[in-house]
């Protein structure tokens, strides 16, 4: 056999401007055109959608949420000057811009089902009950963290709340969280299992073929995808074919939808229906969470790829504040009581570096210790 | 000779390679608009376009897949892995496809493809992030793997790496990118493959070190220099074909030898030179060959058990004094 005659490359003639990407340039003009009028037109239609939903979640259940968007918000502040200072090292990814999104899943959760997510995790262990305490020492790699200083921002896990990480791979904890609703259902338990990731992640195989196991084997897995539209510099439109993601899920049978994430009762309500399915029928659900970060990709990115009218066109959707508003609005909370919060959630991020700040590094010894969980001295 | 960054020189080997020849173009994730995560890459999407300089989605099996069939019908891709964490999501088609599809196919395909990109670990990144992937790689015949340690090293072996025919996978060092040093001018500059660099003579100990714990290396000889001892520092530079030749003439000449890594020990690039040394050259050695790696532990991310966990000039130091029966 001899070796392959390869095809000689045809010369090309002046007017061909064959391209493989997608126009870079072309794509941001599109972008960069907002229409004030149709703009102020959606606000208010979604303004109204979450007054109505207001009246059908209890007082305390909403002052919850608040509180917890709050917190992530100051706390998310917080580390960005944190790192600034230098107190903390390596990739910080916040998650300002993105709390509807964790606030509302997880409020639907009941404290026995799993959670997974990627290194944009502050927010989701805050939600799960970990103390802030404990994951600014985490960011500060201090042995007082809530994986001893170890893990650092991307990889928080506190396995008493069933918080089950932090993950630095795009799309890791995709197959991850699967099998976590593979045991449970294996164990004949109703828990829920929930994962969080990106849009980019979802051109990662183990997206893929996680959906597929998981509607063959009918596994209680809910597929979140916070699609805050880019994949570091990258927006979906030039990574993906369609840019539709709920519609990955028609390709293996799986039910799916689409939520706006800047809507904090929209986003539990949605989670709510996809657990049902869950804890009665063993079924999976893929639900497209359309968010937008209002930070960086991470501390370190400079943003060039997106223009300052984009971002200001969705932080007047802010979820904190929009939600903030509208329950004022219904008389829910007075601004007295918002204040109060806002004094609550300051004194606990404030402690948060101070515990984080006393707490020791970890000791030299813990380099060596829980690589494994029966460390064996080999021999007889 | 002007003197660039590690960075720069690998911008200039693939931007003269790819005027050069046309089937050559750059692939992966953030390389073209974002002008690389790293900014390997920046400006090689204005002068090539994109068609040649191309953003992938975060799918490193499939274009690492993809680079090879194109490598089969006679494209000459540079698949760039943000960092090579990344790759091993795409060790499948380096592996399974590219190291074997020569030899499998009885010699019919010739697989001309660069994988390359930071190995190694970077700033306080923790586990997933900081992980030196050579003894992978290495342990498959049918790749070439490359790493180099200085300015000049990473334009000329990164040049043969694109006109060679087979699949090389090229680690670089994220810690290094800014690394300043000489680089001799002229497009026609290439560094062979399979060649070691002696980077300092001596003749008390040889220290074989690669990546990033060359520069700790010499910074060690000038430090042992003072207190008497003459240390020849010798850089593989390509980790497979080993040029052991080099290696063993040093041992020879030193009769001691230190290795110095950023991987781990256990089955590592360390581990198998120190085999061949005992092969090649046992009856000449005057001590136990002493290997410094990075800790048998994940990488943590905390900055104190981060610096304990990496080599550092001091433990070289020390480990020199060691077989030389110093202290
Ligand atoms: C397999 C893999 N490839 C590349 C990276 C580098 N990386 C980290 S985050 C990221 C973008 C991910 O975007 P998305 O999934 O949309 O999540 P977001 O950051 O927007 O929350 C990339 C490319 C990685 N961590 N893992
Ligand atoms: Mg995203």
């Amino acid at each position: 056999m001899s070796e392959l005659k390869v095809t000689p490359m045809r010369p090309r003639t002046e007017s061909e401007g064959a391209s493989a990407g997608a126009g870079v340039a072309e794509e941001r003009d599109a972008r960069d055109r907002i229409d004030p009028a149709e703009l102020r037109e959606e606000h208010e239609q979604r303004h109204q959608e979450q007054l109505k939903q207001i009246g059908g979640v209890d007082r305390d259940t909403l002052l919850k949420m608040l509180y917890q968007m709050v917190l992530i918000r100051r706390f998310e502040e917080k580390s960005a000057e944190s790192y600034t200072l230098g107190k903390i090292g390596g990739f910080c990814h916040l998650y300002i811009g993105q709390e509807a999104v964790a606030v509302g899943c997880l409020s639907a959760l009941r404290p026995d089902d799993y959670v997974f997510t990627s290194y944009r995790d502050h927010g989701h262990a805050l939600v799960m009950g970990t103390s802030p305490d404990e994951v600014m020492a985490e960011l500060f790699g201090k042995i007082g963290g809530c994986s001893k200083g170890k893990g650092g921002s991307m990889h928080l896990f506190d396995a008493d709340k069933h918080f089950l990480g932090g993950h630095g791979i795009v799309g890791g904890q995709i197959p991850l969280a699967t099998g976590t609703a593979y045991a449970t259902k294996y164990k004949g338990t109703d828990q829920a299992t929930l994962v969080f990731f990106g849009e980019a992640a979802v051109n990662q195989g183990a997206f893929h073929e996680s959906l597929n196991m998981a509607q063959l084997w009918k596994l209680p897995c809910i597929y979140i995808c916070e699609n805050n539209q880019y994949g570091m510099g990258t927006s979906l439109k030039r990574a993906m074919s369609i840019s539709d993601v709920s519609q990955k899920a028609v390709g293996y049978g799986m039910a799916s939808e689409f939520v706006d994430g800047m809507d904090v009762l929209a986003v539990r309500a949605a989670t709510e229906r996809a657990l049902e399915r869950a804890r009665k029928e063993y079924l999976p659900s893929l639900l497209e969470i359309r968010t937008y970060r209002f930070m960086g990709h991470s501390m370190s990115d400079p943003g060039h790829y997106r223009t300052r009218a984009e971002i200001e066109k969705y932080q007047e959707r802010d979820p904190v504040k929009v939600f903030g508003d509208n329950l004022r609005e219904k008389g829910v909370l007075d601004d007295a009581g918002l204040k109060e919060i806002e004094e609550r959630v300051r004194a606990e991020v404030e402690h948060s570096v101070k515990f984080a700040d006393e707490s020791p590094e970890p000791a030299p010894e813990e380099l060596f210790t829980d690589i494994y969980a029966n460390p064996i001295k080999p021999g007889r | 000779m002007a003197v660039i960054t590690i960075r720069e020189a690998l911008n200039q080997a693939m931007r003269e390679e790819m005027r050069r020849d046309e089937g050559v173009f750059l692939m992966g994730e953030e390389v073209a608009a974002y002008q690389g995560a790293y900014k390997v890459s920046k400006g090689l999407l204005e002068e090539f376009g994109d068609k040649r300089v191309v953003d992938s989605p975060i799918t490193e099996l499939g274009f690492a897949g993809l680079g090879v069939g194109a490598a089969m019908v006679g494209l000459r891709p540079i698949i760039e892995f943000m960092t090579f964490n990344f790759s091993i999501l795409a060790t499948d088609q380096i592996i399974n496809s590219a190291a074997k599809m020569r030899y499998m196919s009885g010699g019919q395909f010739k697989i001309p493809i660069v994988f390359r990109g930071p190995n190694g670990s970077a700033f306080q990144v923790s586990s997933q992030h900081s992980q030196a992937l050579e003894s992978w790689y290495a342990h498959f015949p049918g790749l070439k793997v490359v790493m180099p340690s200085t300015p000049a090293d990473a334009k000329g072996l990164l040049k043969s790496a694109i006109r060679d025919d087979d699949p090389v996978v090229f680690l670089e060092q994220e810690r290094m990118y800014g690394n300043k040093g000489e680089v001799p001018d002229g497009e026609d500059f290439l560094v062979p493959l399979g060649v070691a660099d002696v980077k300092r003579e001596g003749t008390d100990c040889t220290v074989v070190a690669r990546s990033m714990t060359v520069p700790l290396a010499l910074k060690a000889a000038e430090e042992l220099e003072k207190q008497g001892v003459s240390v020849e520092v010798v850089d593989p530079r390509t980790i497979r074909p080993l040029d052991i030749e080099t290696i063993v003439n040093s041992v020879k000449k030193t009769n001691r030898l230190v290795i110095a890594e950023e991987s781990h020990a256990f089955c590592g690039v360390g581990a198998e030179i120190s085999a061949q040394v005992m092969e090649h050259a046992f009856d000449y050695l005057d001590a136990p060959v002493k290997r410094l790696s990075g800790a048998d532990a994940p990488m943590p991310y905390a900055k104190n058990l981060e610096r304990l966990a990496l080599p550092d000039v001091e433990r070289i130091v020390k480990a020199v004094r060691e077989v030389s029966y110093l202290d």
